[in-house]
């Protein structure tokens, strides 16, 4: 069933960057330097308003890849499943503001081992249209 | 930085309801990270914590030994042992490549001997 799927795309996802889920998400990963944090320091620094760490990644992108993960044409086994592996290539910074869009496709289904995996390919640009984040997500099922 | 070089290390203690903030912060309540009954009955020993915060981990290392959280440019890893909060976690990199303005780092996080980030490579503008 999931080799039939792959290769589906997902409709894109708006996420609009608020500049006090930055500070939030900074606070939670101990990310301190105060450009995640104060508009001041972040455009002393060269950025447009307050830049979201790389991994804030997972933030605007979750809406776009999470419910992929229960697509029944997909077929993953939720009980079972594993985050085996994630790989984000970034491009502009994010800064608060900012309108992220991101696409999702079903990109590959292998199995290996009594294994499944399952890669999902997902792609976000701001709002002039440069890439900011381009990430592939690997989850592993095991025995279902 | 240059091969062979060392990032500094990165110590890090999550406390007791950290995964919880990080729930909140990321959007994922799965309930093996914040609720140490349910995880104890899928068999696990507690609740876990998220692999995405370890990830974190590992960017902020990176990026501190880069000289800004944004000079990371690429970052892949595997998750492999679990993590739990209230013990210490060591983020550890060795430039392996110079490339181009860019280095790659190897890098490991670890709690307690225990690798629960391995084969980590990220990408540095320098």
């Amino acid at each position: 069933m999931a080799h039939e799927a792959v290769g589906k795309k997902y409709p894109a996802v708006e996420y609009e960057v608020g500049r006090e889920k930055i500070r939030e998400y900074a606070n939670a990963v101990g990310e301190d330097d105060p450009v995640h944090h104060d508009r001041d320091p972040a455009k002393a620094a060269g950025f447009r308003d307050v830049v979201a760490p790389p991994m804030f990644a997972v933030v605007y992108s979750a809406p776009a890849v999470g419910p992929s993960i229960f697509d029944p044409e997909v077929g993953i086994n939720f009980a079972m499943m594993v985050h085996g592996g994630q790989e984000f290539v970034w491009g502009d910074p994010v800064c608060a503001g900012d309108t992220i869009t991101t696409t999702n496709e079903f990109k590959d289904f292998s199995e290996k081992d009594g294994k499944k995996f399952y890669v999902f390919e997902s792609v976000s640009t701001n709002q002039d249209g440069a890439e900011v984040c381009r990430a592939t997500w690997t989850n592993i099922v095991r025995g279902g | 930085m240059k091969q062979g070089d060392q990032i500094p290390e990165l110590k890090v203690t999550p406390d007791k309801y950290l995964p919880h903030r990080y729930a909140g912060a990321s959007g994922d309540f799965n309930p093996i990270h914040i609720d140490p009954e349910f995880a104890k009955q899928v068999g696990l020993p507690s609740n876990i914590l998220h692999g995405l915060y370890s990830m974190a981990q590992v960017a902020r290392a990176n990026g501190a030994a880069a000289g800004g959280a944004t000079k990371l440019k690429r970052l892949s890893v595997q998750f492999r042992g679990m993590g739990f909060p209230e013990q210490e976690m060591t983020v550890t990199g060795i430039v392996k490549e110079e490339r181009d303005g860019r280095v790659v780092v190897d890098t490991v996080a670890e709690q307690g001997g225990n690798q629960i980030i391995r084969n980590a490579e990220a990408e540095l503008e320098v």
